[in-house]
């Protein structure tokens, strides 16, 4: 671990800033219904792209910053990304080879599980939501993902973070 | 495994936030981490306000200006009225032996255009504990009470409206003081009177004002228009709808009403006419 020098570490940063911008950017209704969790899907690149540095510490703190955000209640985003990242953790290296379409399956997977770890949450603390459009999210943050992907890898190679 | 741990931390800090309301200093300073980016998204929509304001022509000014004249000489003649009634409304209750808060001093809040969770009720205005908002405030617009403060940070706090799922509020009808719960129902312009019996007295185009039970919304604010009332035989209550007056959805600015906790000894001793009048004085925003 320690022979390799962790850098560019303000690149990650900056990108959880942005998607954490993104998720309370004013949007018409409908559109808000349907916002992508950009939090979750900036983590889960970074869990895959570089295991050893963001893991489910990190998971855990950037899904206490989107319920802080959300003014949800605090650790329900935090136990679902922390899972998350621990999912990725384990899969990195089958996930991270797949082509991007595969990849978006595994996504929708993991997207599909944070929803349904907050509804849960949520029919625990008595406000439930009914509804298909309560999914709407993860299926946009999956069709997004392939771009998602992109733009996150040539960030990455743009700024050397490894 | 640090997944396990983390897991419990979660479910340990949804437990008292959710039970206890024991973590307010961790929201607190959470609320402060994630300030700067709600202020940056804000940022665009305050600086627009900002050069409307500032590049708006004369004309529409002096248009607007007019228009605000006229509107504050029909306010005045009203609250001229307002004054005498109010002076015979406290004459009518000390004989009655009885206390009434009429002057509420209020502070200026402006929203903060960021979006929050789309399945819960809840908006951000830009004062905070700096400000002295504290939880449970009650917000109202021009038009009526729009909720309470539900968490407050240094800079920023959360209110939950009154039509949010979780929300309820002690309403009476102002035609005959009949009183009941406005809930809230998930929907912008639906609140729904529960627990009335059927043969109760509420007519479609009621005006619903709060009831002052329970200490948390000061007396006599509108709330919400009745606008169905159905009787169901099989049902013990009546199906009773309303619409919030408040404009939930469109207003910009908000009142935070600073209600004096005790306001008054058990005794009910009633506070005088001029001790009224200055906690009356609105606050400069």
């Amino acid at each position: 671990m320690n022979a390799v020098q962790h850098q560019g570490g303000w690149a990650i940063i900056a990108s959880f800033i942005v998607a954490y911008m993104l998720t309370v950017l004013p949007m018409p209704n409908w559109a808000a219904m349907a916002r992508p969790e950009w939090a979750a899907l900036v983590l889960i690149y970074w869990t895959m792209a570089l295991p050893d540095r963001v893991g489910v510490g990190i998971g855990w703190l950037t899904g206490l910053i989107q319920d802080a955000l959300q003014s949800n209640v605090l650790g329900e985003h935090a136990l679902a990304y922390a899972l998350i990242a621990y999912l990725t953790l384990k899969l990195y290296q089958r996930i991270r080879v797949a082509p991007l379409w595969q990849q978006s399956l595994s996504v929708l997977v993991m997207l599909l599980l944070i929803r349904l770890i907050v509804l849960w949450v949520n029919g625990l603390l008595g406000h439930s939501v009914e509804g298909w459009r309560y999914w709407l999210p993860a299926v946009v943050g999956t069709l997004l993902w392939p771009w998602v992907f992109i733009v996150m890898r040539d960030i990455r190679r743009r700024f050397r973070v490894i | 495994m640090r997944v396990v741990l983390f897991s419990l931390i979660s479910v340990a800090l949804m437990t008292l936030d959710h039970r206890q309301k024991l973590v307010s200093p961790v929201r607190y300073t959470l609320s402060a981490v994630v300030y700067p980016i709600q202020y940056l998204v804000n940022l665009p929509f305050s600086i627009g306000n900002f050069l409307s304001e500032d590049l708006a022509s004369r004309s529409r000014l002096l248009e607007e200006n007019t228009r605000l004249r006229a509107q504050q000489l029909l306010d005045e003649a009203r609250l001229q009225k307002l004054d005498s009634l109010e002076t015979e409304n406290i004459r009518l209750r000390n004989l009655l032996d009885s206390s009434f808060d009429i002057g509420d001093s209020v502070l200026i809040a402006e929203l903060m255009r960021v979006d929050l969770d789309p399945y819960t009720h809840l908006i951000k205005i830009d004062k905070g504990t700096t400000n002295s908002v504290f939880v449970g405030q009650p917000v109202i617009d021009a038009t009526g009470v729009m909720g309470q403060v539900d968490s407050v940070g240094p800079m920023s706090s959360t209110v939950r409206l009154i039509t949010d799922p979780s929300s309820a509020i002690p309403v009476q009808v102002n035609r005959n003081g009949l009183r009941t719960i406005a809930m809230g129902t998930g929907d912008i312009n639906k609140l729904q009177i529960s627990y009335l019996p059927n043969n109760a007295d509420i007519r479609k185009g009621d005006l619903l004002v709060t009831s002052g039970l329970g200490g948390r919304f000061p007396e006599g604010y509108p709330v919400a228009r009745v606008t169905t009332v159905r009787h169901d035989r099989g049902e013990p209550f009546a199906v009773v709808w309303a619409t919030p007056t408040a404009k939930l959805n469109r207003s910009r600015e908000v009142l935070l009403i600073r209600t004096k906790r005790p306001a008054r000894g058990i005794d009910g001793t009633f506070t005088s006419k001029e001790q009224t009048k200055a906690s009356a004085a609105p606050a400069k925003p």
